[in-house]
């Protein structure tokens, strides 16, 4: 099943374009790695998929998004809407400076999905269980988020995206702030997730997109070079950049 | 080679020292100027805290009051005080001729009967009786008491004559003289008399005009900021608000004062010399300063917290009102204290707008006229009296005491804000 297709999607920032000519279809249910190196603009189609492009006042997208088959680009589309159906990760962990669980229990509470304490405390409950966080802060949820280690904090981050279960994840290098240790238990996790959300996760580390993703895509310049099966393009790619990238010739 | 390295780390060594000695140097004289400063108001202006009493004994005689045997309550309010008030103080010098007694009758303050007046209406059993009452001395033999007078100038050259010294020393020397706190100085309104004036008025003008600042300045401006910051495209339009916005704040003050009585008053007829009128001047110049801070402090929150909202699907406002404003209120807050500090110590458009009138009635809303703590700290400092020298230090002791009570408030506030987010 294809859940989101990018149709000619180019990005300019003011006058300078970023992305050219995007086309892709991502898998529901798998886990969809964007690879590439830096700057090369993995992340900006990242956050054309949740429209997070819009809070950049020179940022302009154009050409089609459609996910669920509607187009997210189109006028009508609500973009509070959209964000609780696409939750998003971010590079550096983002806590709020408030509690665990007023962390968690944001999201729910500004879409008005709980209707009574009891139900917002199973929310961030199971939210804080599928994050892999629950046994560590069960009896700390009222202290602040902001007083956890690196790799709690982005499961915490996790869990706040999760906690308005949304279709599908946005993960913007989210291991890049982490140590070995957390990174691995992040992946876990996201090896977990897929069972239920849709996850794209930009990555610098090959060795990460290899480990968790089904698909991968390769960007370079602006361009997507080429997309497929994790398989095939890192053993056995169609284009001679993607075979000297994930070589590590360049990059 | 190698001397030269060690000769090159000397020389960086010595520099340091060099900059550390010019770095204690320069706060050791800025310690040194404030404590000459707070030492030189202290010490002028503690007196003032003391009044000086004269107790005198007075006869509650009915016949001069023009009282019956049983007088009403409102007999006694309107009955004359001045005869028995007179008599009491030439009754301290029963030889005095009559230029003798025009100045024991100087020795006290100008309206001596109220307090003689106040004395029987607290207990009307002392008619026809003789009591020891106290009087306010006049503001030279409190200056004289006090030690601030200098007795060794010819006779000529002072305020107070030698037969008044004479008669004083006596009382003196009786045990007749006593000091006691000063609570008039914090009871009373300002009065031409310099033993009697007090702040009363102008500190409540302070506190009225300070509030009608803050209840205009502080929600426009926070508004104003939270628009630029977080809604206003960045265009030439908003760059140019921001400019102006800067160049408001360096606006000289006095310029206020030209606007306040050119528009509050000229056009929009507020009352003159009114609280009302100087707190809505005040929070014109408080304005840009509390949007300066406000989108300081907002700028200063993380984008990342911004982003962390908004990819959650918050709305643009509740990611501001949820996030971004509670995190920058700490700053917006010491912001907005240190406008309002700017504004309590304003005086010059004070001025313009009439705040400078005599007032010896305490306002009781900011419709009302009054001075302000600065104002009155500028008409007492014109005053050519002796007695006013010691209450201009001790009304800039009240205004630094206010200063700083508010600056610890702001401390509280902030700590209390920054202890939740951390």
């Amino acid at each position: 099943m294809i859940k989101i297709k990018a149709k000619d999607v180019d990005v300019f920032y003011g006058k300078k374009q970023a992305l050219f000519n995007i086309s892709l279809d991502i898998e529901e249910n798998q886990v969809t790695a964007l690879i590439g190196p830096s700057g090369c603009g993995k992340s900006t189609f990242l956050r054309c998929l949740n429209r997070m492009n819009d809070v950049i006042d020179i940022c302009s997208v154009k050409g089609e998004i459609l996910i669920n088959d509607f187009n997210i680009n189109d006028k009508g589309c609500d973009v509070v809407r959209l964000r609780e159906k696409i939750g998003m990760v971010f590079q550096k962990p983002n806590p709020f400076p408030k509690t665990l669980y007023e962390n968690v229990s944001y999201g729910p509470t500004i879409h008005g999905i709980a209707q009574s304490k009891q139900e917002m405390d199973e929310i961030v409950e199971t939210s804080l269980k599928k994050a892999a966080l629950w046994e560590e802060v069960k009896d700390r949820l009222h202290e602040p988020g902001t007083g956890l280690s690196g790799g709690q904090q982005q499961r915490l981050c996790i869990a706040r995206a999760i906690s308005v279960r949304p279709e599908v994840i946005l993960m913007d290098e989210p291991c890049s702030a982490l140590d070995p240790i957390a990174t691995a238990q992040i992946e876990e996790l996201i090896d977990e997730l897929k069972k239920e959300h849709t996850i794209i996760i930009v990555t610098h580390s090959m060795a990460q997109a290899a480990r968790v993703s089904q698909n991968t895509g390769f960007f370079h310049l602006g361009q997507l070079i080429e997309h497929g099966s994790t398989d095939k393009i890192f053993k056995n790619p169609d284009n001679k950049k993607t075979q000297d990238y994930i070589t590590g010739r360049f990059g | 080679m190698n001397k030269n390295k060690e000769q090159l780390l000397n020389k960086r060594y010595k520099a340091e020292q060099r900059f550390r000695l010019y770095g204690q140097s320069a706060i050791f004289m800025a310690l040194l100027f404030l404590t000459i400063f707070i030492f030189k108001i202290f010490s002028t202006g503690y007196s003032a805290f003391q009044k000086t009493w004269l107790i005198v004994p007075v006869n509650f005689d009915a016949e001069l009051m023009m009282l019956d045997e049983n007088p009403t309550k409102q007999d006694i309010e309107d009955a004359d005080y001045y005869e028995i008030a007179l008599q009491s103080m030439w009754n301290l010098d029963p030889n005095a001729n009559e230029d003798q007694q025009n100045q024991l009758k100087r020795m006290v303050s100008y309206f001596f009967e109220r307090e003689i007046k106040q004395e029987l209406l607290k207990d009307p059993n002392l008619l026809g009786k003789t009591k020891e009452v106290y009087l306010t001395a006049s503001d030279d033999l409190d200056q004289v008491f006090k030690g601030n007078y200098p007795r060794d100038l010819p006779e000529d050259q002072r305020r107070v004559s030698d037969y008044q010294l004479k008669i004083f020393d006596q009382l003196v020397a009786n045990g007749n003289v006593e000091s006691k706190f000063n609570i008039s100085f914090f009871t009373n309104a300002d009065s031409r008399e310099a033993e009697l004036a007090g702040i009363a008025s102008s500190f409540m003008g302070s506190i009225f005009s300070i509030l009608v600042c803050l209840m205009i300045a502080f929600p426009v401006a926070v508004l104003a900021a939270i628009y630029l910051e977080e809604f206003a495209p960045k265009n030439r339009f908003t760059d140019f608000i921001e400019v102006n916005i800067n160049n408001l704040a360096a606006v000289p003050s006095i310029v206020f004062g030209l606007l306040g009585l050119g528009v509050l008053l000229a056009i929009f007829q507020l009352p003159r010399s009114t609280p009302l009128v100087g707190g809505i001047t005040l929070s014109l110049m408080t304005l840009p300063t509390i949007i300066i801070a406000a989108r300081a402090s907002l700028k200063a929150v993380p984008p990342s917290i911004r982003e962390a909202a908004l990819a959650m699907g918050a709305s643009r406002m509740q990611t501001t009102m949820h996030h971004t404003v509670p995190l920058s209120m700490p700053g917006t807050l010491s912001g907005t204290i240190i406008g309002l500090a700017q504004a309590l110590g304003e005086t010059a458009p004070l001025i313009l707008i009439g705040m400078v009138a005599f007032v010896n009635t305490i306002p009781g809303s900011p419709m009302d006229p009054a001075a302000s703590l600065p104002v009155q700290i500028y008409i007492w400092a014109e005053s050519a009296e002796r007695g006013f020298v010691e209450k201009v230090s001790a009304c800039i002791m009240v205004l630094l005491g206010f200063l700083i009570i508010m600056n610890l408030f702001a401390q509280i506030i902030r700590h209390k804000f920054e202890k939740k987010w951390s």
